[in-house]
């Protein structure tokens, strides 16, 4: 049964990513004229294998129930996964009420990023602790995350209006900010890359370092470019004739797993600067320019309904599951409805956000590219709250 | 600013009013020059208090805080100081002794300054408090300030609305009709409509055509649950609203619950760990265990009135994410401790035949004085207890009710009548009185599981919950409707059409294509420029 799962997860990920190439080339079409046909062929085409993608991620959800008796939102790679298919399950629905398959050609890629950043983490099926076992569990994991979701799907509506709208433009201060979202994102695809390249070929290094007293050991799945503070190596393969750590870290960096995370940083944005660097030596133009051509066609106030309304059709379900199913669970688990948790902390934040988007938009009519922007910073908080709060800030909700 | 509020179709408006409640005509010089009144439809172009301009404190206070400007500026702030909150833990998860200096020892110059700035109880300062306070007002008047108004000119709208009113529509189209086809083309328009579930009210040679107008009552509602919320979080202000406390508890030991009558017994607690094979392979290799359940099984208890037994209200087998849960009392598993000492074996030996007359378990929590063990044929009873014993001015005293050092005086009664005094202190070998025939030592140590559990009540639960339901029921309707209107009047041979949506105007326009079609009508075309 593990090896079906196995293959339904790798199947998920190969539609997705076909389902992003369908839509891209249909997109890629739109340049020319009377190309519609083109557009709308590939579109469904991407579409279709969005929905099949769809389908095995829940059959995946489904056998990974029956295999651990829970449903799977308790550690980094099952919360991240889901919530790659809440985007794929939030852009569906968008899809049915605008019918943009531009959408499609931006959200799809993001995905096989989301899914692919998923797999970085240990894919083992974990048993619960007892803090975790309650069906609150996934009642309020999943709703929350189909609001992330719908929250994602609004930040890549934002992004498109924002390729359409700045993506072109010279020497701006937004063409810089939109690119340097391009680099974010690509670092986030490269570390993927990297880390399942280091997993196939088993690297593995170990430190030891002194921490609060008792002697720690830190194993590192990347080639260690920085070692922990003070530490001494227990065992380090060598790569690319490297087998000594670059650099040591400084000694605020002497957390439990602080230096291995560092070292993951290090690596993330030195592998997304090395491919965005390979990419502009060959394209010779910032990627907004590559990709403006597009959504040259865009329906601009389209786009701009799209940001709105998946966060208006998200808002209601992310308070559900962040903020009233989290009260309830809290209030079981620990005795209380708020704690001001790092976690709970951030949900609150994120949801006071979309709170001043909503009246900025609707009461003080904020359209079009500053709503793009706040789309994307929205993303950006639930991102934060995801990967810092869970891997640098510690509290209750860190069981990763 | 407007002196004459009178529209030309007659009606008195109050000042302030931006469009004729009666006829939708542009009032204000600034209003009739635009193309669009997008903006000014938002409340019917209804006058609100907070837009008067003869001003006493008091409006001046609602003019502030029915500002949508200030409600946003105190969201942004709430914000980012939450988010500064959590930069360094919050002083309630730090576990040091002296928190300035772990604030100094571990973030050195920034933790110091934010544990001096106060930043360290963020959540529970006045500065903060009064900050979600200001929400709240915010949140009253904003409401107030733009539901009355609005209510009534919704309610009061009128099927004839000026031609400058539905031309400044954002959406809006022309078109010249022929006398005898005007009533065919309206008959026509509005059976479309009521197709796309419009409810029509026609007036004449004009249509009213409106849907979703609930909707508009959906954010006021859900401020209405906000503000019920924030009242529950007002109410905890009230002393002995909340509890919050806790109880560490071994395996057979009765204690009061603080701040309550009730008393708590723990009957047994247990850890159980993951077996191996329950675990993924990396995971096993790691040698750490991996805990899957902690059960306490607990029994309230209360005194029953005028004595001193004990009687039985209600059982639970505690665990985490299960509590015993008693009329709001809520007693929940949070802690473990296992094999912790609950008591000492204590032998008696008979000095002369070196032979042991067998043993007797002292339970701490358990000690009444003059309570007799029966060793054998011995009677032993004790007479001083001393938890935490130390010698102070050469007599001897207790430092705590810990146990962290305990001694005992007892007496033994031999089958013959005679008694003799023993001294029996943890850690101390004191010779026993010469003529002493029984010498007491320590056999072993009576080790037993403690749990912790957490106490608490929280009375507001309810008005949360309340508050809860009535902002999801209103940020429902605001969220998955809109209130949607189409008028259409036909005038010296011209048709005109205007619509408005509070939101979501693609949608709308594609819905007025659909419409249109049909009846050859184009709708969108003309757009007006959003200002």
């Amino acid at each position: 049964m593990k090896t079906v799962m196995e293959y339904l997860l790798f199947a998920t990920f190969f539609l997705y990513l076909f389902s992003a190439v369908a839509f891209l080339v249909g997109v890629s079409g739109a340049k020319k004229k009377g190309n519609a046909e083109r557009v709308k062929k590939w579109g469904q085409t991407g579409l279709i294998l969005a929905i099949i993608g769809v389908t095995l991620h829940v059959a995946f959800i489904i056998i990974r129930i029956m295999i651990s008796g829970h449903f799977p939102t308790s550690n980094m790679f099952e919360f991240i996964a889901f919530l790659c298919f809440a985007v794929v399950l939030g852009f569906i629905i968008v899809f049915f009420i605008y019918r943009s398959f531009v959408l499609g050609a931006f959200v799809m890629p993001i995905a096989v990023i989301l899914l692919s950043y998923a797999t970085v983490f240990p894919r083992d099926v974990q048993p619960l602790i007892p803090a975790l076992q309650s069906s609150w569990l996934y009642i309020h994991v999943t709703t929350a995350a189909i609001g992330q979701g719908l929250f994602g799907v609004s930040f890549v509506a934002g992004l498109v209006y924002l390729i359409h709208k700045v993506g072109n433009r010279d020497k701006s201060k937004s063409a810089i900010s939109l690119e340097l979202i391009f680099l974010v994102l690509i670092m986030f695809g490269s570390f993927s890359i990297v880390s399942t390249i280091f997993q196939m070929t088993g690297y593995q290094a170990t430190f030891k370092h002194a921490y609060k007293g008792a002697e720690v050991v830190q194993e590192y799945k990347l080639p260690a470019i920085v070692s922990p503070y003070e530490s001494k190596a227990v065992k380090m393969d060598s790569f690319a004739g490297m087998s000594k750590p670059l650099f040591e870290s400084p000694k605020i960096f002497q957390g439990e797993k602080a230096a291995s995370k560092l070292n993951s940083v290090l690596w993330s944005i030195g592998s997304g600067l090395i491919i965005y660097g390979i990419y502009f030596a060959i394209a010779r133009k910032r990627l907004g320019k590559l990709l403006h051509p597009l959504v040259q066609k865009l329906n601009l106030e389209l786009m701009d309904e799209i940001v709105y309304r998946s966060i208006v059709i998200g808002y209601p379900i992310f308070t559900l599951g962040a903020l009233i199913f989290a009260m309830i669970w809290a209030n079981q688990a620990w005795g209380r409805p708020w704690g001001w948790d790092p976690k709970e902390t951030w949900a609150f934040i994120t949801w006071m956000f979309y709170s001043a988007y909503l009246h900025l938009r609707l009461s003080r009519g904020w359209h079009g590219e500053k709503s793009a922007w706040l789309a994307v910073v929205g993303f950006a908080i639930i991102l934060i709250n995801l990967i810092v709060i869970n891997l640098v800030i510690s509290g209750l909700h860190s069981y990763t | 600013m407007v002196e004459n509020t009178k529209c030309e179709c007659g009606h008195n408006n109050p000042v302030g009013t931006i469009l004729c409640e009666y006829c939708g005509k542009p009032l204000q010089q600034e209003v009739i020059e635009k193309s669009s009144i997008e903006n000014e439809m938002r409340y019917e172009g209804a006058a609100r208090r907070s837009q008067q301009s003869v001003m006493s404190l008091f409006d001046r206070v609602w003019a502030f805080f029915s500002s949508v400007k200030v409600a946003i500026s105190l969201i942004v702030i709430t914000l980012v100081l939450s988010a500064v909150g959590t930069i360094f833990p919050q002083e309630e998860f730090v576990g040091a002794a002296s928190k300035e200096l772990f604030y100094q020892q571990e973030y050195g110059w920034w933790g110091s300054t934010f544990y001096q700035l106060g930043l360290s109880k963020m959540y529970s300062q006045w500065w903060f408090a009064s900050l979600i306070a200001m929400i709240g007002i915010s949140l009253v008047i904003c409401s107030l300030d733009r539901v009355v108004p609005l209510y009534k000119a919704l309610k009061g709208q009128k099927v004839i609305k000026n031609i400058e009113f539905m031309k400044r529509q954002r959406i809006h189209v022309a078109v010249e009709v022929a006398t005898d086809e005007e009533e065919a083309k309206l008959a026509e328009l509005e059976q479309q409509l009521s197709k796309h579930h419009y409810h029509i009210q026609r007036d004449g040679k004009a249509i009213l055509a409106e849907k979703g107008r609930f909707s508009r009552w959906g954010p006021y509602i859900n401020h209405i649950g906000l503000i019920i919320f924030l009242f529950g979080i007002l109410l905890r202000f009230i002393p002995g609203w909340n509890i919050d406390s806790f109880v560490n508890l071994v395996e057979g030991e009765i204690k009061r619950v603080p701040q309550t009558e009730y008393y708590v017994k723990n009957e047994k607690t247990v850890a159980e760990y993951y077996r191996p094979e329950e675990l993924p392979p990396a995971m096993r290799s790691g040698g750490g265990q991996v805990i899957k359940k902690y059960q306490t099984d607990a029994i309230l208890l209360k005194k029953v009135f005028g004595s001193n037994e004990m009687k039985e209200v209600t059982r639970h087998e505690i665990q985490v994410n299960d509590p015993l849960t008693y009329e709001g009392l809520n007693l929940l598993q949070s802690d473990f401790q296992p094999q912790q000492l609950r008591g000492i074996k204590l032998g008696i030996k008979d000095k002369n035949t070196k032979q042991s007359k067998g043993q007797f378990t002292v339970v701490f929590h358990d000690i009444s004085l003059h309570q007799v063990y029966q060793v054998g044929d011995l009677k032993v009873k004790m007479e001083e207890y001393y938890p935490d014993f130390a010698i102070e001015n050469q007599r001897p005293i207790t430092k705590s009710r810990e146990p962290n050092k305990p001694a005992f005086i007892f007496t033994i009664q031999k089958p013959d009548g005679k008694e003799e005094k023993s001294w029996v202190i943890s850690g101390e070998r004191l010779p026993d009185p010469e003529g002493n025939q029984y010498g007491i030592d320590l056999a072993g140590f009576d080790l037993a599981n403690q749990t912790g559990l957490m106490v608490r009540a929280e009375k507001s639960l309810w008005v949360y919950l309340v508050g809860g339901i009535i902002f999801m029921i209103g940020v429902t309707m605001g969220s998955y409707w809109q209130h949607r209107r189409v008028w259409a009047r036909v005038e010296d041979g011209v048709l005109y059409i205007g619509a408005h949506t509070n939101k979501n105007w693609f949608a709308l326009r594609r819905e007025l294509e659909m419409v249109g079609k049909p009846i050859g009508q184009v709708f969108g075309l003309v757009e007006n420029e959003k200002e």
